[in-house]
């Protein structure tokens, strides 16, 4: 039993299918890469596995147990939690804020709580945490800012912090560096390698960005029209005829 | 959200403003005293609103929230002889439990779907008054509610409610232990999960906070104060009718949190002061009076879409920019 497991995933979108019977499996520790060109279905699979869409067939396993169909909140409860590829975050409030405010699983959420009693001790340990998940990922300095003036490359990585905040064991980036120049990238791909290596949470990433992707992955799965089309480590990926087929020449895999 | 106005410059006013709540009765006629009390109970209604808003679910069946907690009372008390007591709390009980029967389907919509299955819901709960005459009474409603009333006369804790100072008193109670209570639940760990979910509903949902479950349950809350309100409403007017539960009345309430502005607590208790005050002063007006508020609104909207809570806000930066000074948050 791995980790994490897609079997014969299927979406439909009345006739169109996105998804057409997709296998993954997700060792535990492992950075995996989901990639395909544009239309290949990623982002598909990518809301499928994460219980934003429920698949029309096949199931989505984690730690043995099916979580396709469940709702995203309760995924994110057993520990399985998604990024998005837009800068989503709570505008108004600031960097730390955001991130207790994602530490929602671990807090006291009572009614009663609410009402009488503000400052206890689990807050306490939550403030403690989300400062200490705010420093691991180089954000301490804007910490007091509101997130709406953070930096797109800023706001993304904060995405990652409200993310790690719910002490999750499998993390899901939806095209992590998507719409960053090249140095706030290798930042987020140095953050990545290092949520992986210092706290062992396993990644998948959807991404559309081959350098990222080669670097960071240690297998990569390939989609085209909404199949698998290739699945391994990234040097067979980049020699696989397939892939370089579907990518249309092989000197845009390695840009 | 910044913390600026920290605990001691705002309590100093909240102090001051119950103290001449307080002080009231002292210099005003029993007929305003009454205007008074009515006005302490739309408070309690608009402050409850307000934290409805924070999820972005602007209701439109509020004011019939606040009916079913007055028929509620009004059928406990007259009907079955229940004590005030027992009566309040029950009609709260009540009104949470039509308030989540109504938010279970209204829970599957949002926006603009959300807006009219609310008023439909809403419309079709003042039918059912309407047209059932057991136990609501039909068109002419539940009339000689009992007052309510604290022991016996004799007793030496009697408290008499027909005087209208005590019930007054009695009122300003319930509204300061609700603004209280509402205050914290809004700077609340609950409290900042609702402003999440208007801010970014999907991002609500992927850190683990069930978004169905969260505005459900803002619904339940806010509900129980527009059934606290109700009540307090029953037993102040003594008889309430259908017609008490008009659109037009949601109408006003929306008014008063337009005008206030909902983005902090304050804005709401502003909006329903200075429009209480403009609608005794339009009494004059009579039937013009609709077309003021309507011109009220529409002037807010287009001026001050915030409403008056971000009046000081921008004086503030208006002579801050005059010395050349940015703001500082």
């Amino acid at each position: 039993m791995s980790f994490f497991s897609v079997k014969g995933l299927s979406k439909h979108f009345g006739g169109l299918v996105a998804n057409n019977s997709i296998d993954l499996d997700v060792e535990k520790g492992e950075i995996r890469g989901v990639i395909g060109p544009n239309g290949a279905g990623k982002t598909t699979f990518f809301n499928v596995v994460s219980g934003f869409y429920t698949p029309t067939s096949g199931t989505v396993e984690f730690k043995g147990k099916v979580i396709s169909g469940l709702h995203s909140s309760k995924i994110a409860k057993l520990g399985a939690v998604r990024t998005f590829q837009r800068a989503a975050l709570f505008p108004e409030f600031t960097v730390l804020e955001n991130v207790i405010i994602a530490r929602h699983l671990n807090a006291d959420t009572s009614l009663l709580n609410a009402i009488f009693r503000h400052n206890t001790k689990a807050e306490a340990g939550n403030l403690a945490r989300s400062k200490e998940i705010i420093e691991f990922l180089g954000l301490k300095d804007e910490q007091d800012n509101l997130a709406l003036n953070l930096s797109h490359g800023h706001q993304r990585v904060l995405g990652v912090a409200m993310a790690l905040a719910t002490e999750p064991e499998l993390l899901m980036l939806d095209e992590p560096v998507a719409g960053m120049n090249s140095s706030e990238k290798a930042v987020m791909v140095g953050l990545i390698k290092k949520i992986r290596d210092t706290w062992g949470i396993t990644v998948l990433l959807v991404e559309h960005d081959m350098k990222t992707v080669m670097s960071l992955c240690d297998k990569i799965t390939v989609l085209d029209f909404g199949e698998k089309l290739a699945e391994g480590l990234p040097e067979e990926i980049i020699n696989n005829d397939k892939v370089i087929e579907a990518y249309l020449g092989a000197d845009d895999i390695v840009a | 959200m910044s913390k600026s106005n920290s605990s001691s410059f705002i309590w100093l006013p909240v102090v001051i403003v119950i103290g001449l709540f307080c002080f009231a009765p002292q210099v005003v006629s029993a007929y305003r005293l009454e205007l008074l009390t009515i006005f302490l109970i739309n408070v309690i209604l608009a402050q409850s609103y307000r934290l409805m808003t924070t999820t972005g679910d602007w209701t439109l069946c509020h004011y019939i929230l606040m009916g079913v907690g007055a028929y509620a009372t009004g059928i406990l008390a007259k009907k079955f002889g229940v004590p005030f007591y027992a009566a309040m709390p029950l009609a709260a009980v009540i009104t949470v439990g039509v308030s989540l029967i109504l938010a279970l389907p209204l829970s599957r919509t949002i926006g603009f779907a959300f807006f009219i299955a609310s008023f439909a819901l809403g419309e079709f709960i003042r039918h059912v008054w309407l047209k059932f005459h057991t136990p609501f009474g039909g068109a002419r409603g539940v009339n000689g509610i009992p007052k309510l009333e604290i022991g016996q006369q004799g007793d030496w804790y009697f408290i008499d409610f027909w005087d209208s100072t005590n019930f007054y008193f009695f009122t300003l109670i319930f509204t300061v232990l609700a603004l209280l209570v509402l205050y914290r639940i809004d700077r609340s760990r609950v409290g900042n999960a609702w402003k999440s979910i208007y801010a970014d509903s999907e991002l609500c949902e992927s850190i683990g906070i069930n978004v169905t479950r969260y505005r459900v349950l803002i619904f339940c809350v806010a509900g129980f104060f527009a059934g606290i309100a109700g009540s307090l409403l029953a037993y102040q007017v003594g008889s309430i009718d259908p017609h008490n539960f008009e659109m037009v009345e949601m109408v006003y309430l929306i008014i008063w949190v337009v005008v206030g502005g909902v983005k902090t607590y304050w804005g709401p208790l502003i909006g329903v002061f200075s429009m209480s005050l403009v609608f005794e002063l339009a009494r004059p007006l009579q039937e013009w009076r609709p077309l003021l508020f309507g011109l009220i609104l529409i002037l807010f909207l287009v001026f001050m879409p915030g409403g008056l809570e971000t009046l000081l806000p921008r004086i503030k930066s208006f002579f801050l920019g005059l010395v050349g000074k940015k703001e500082v948050r």
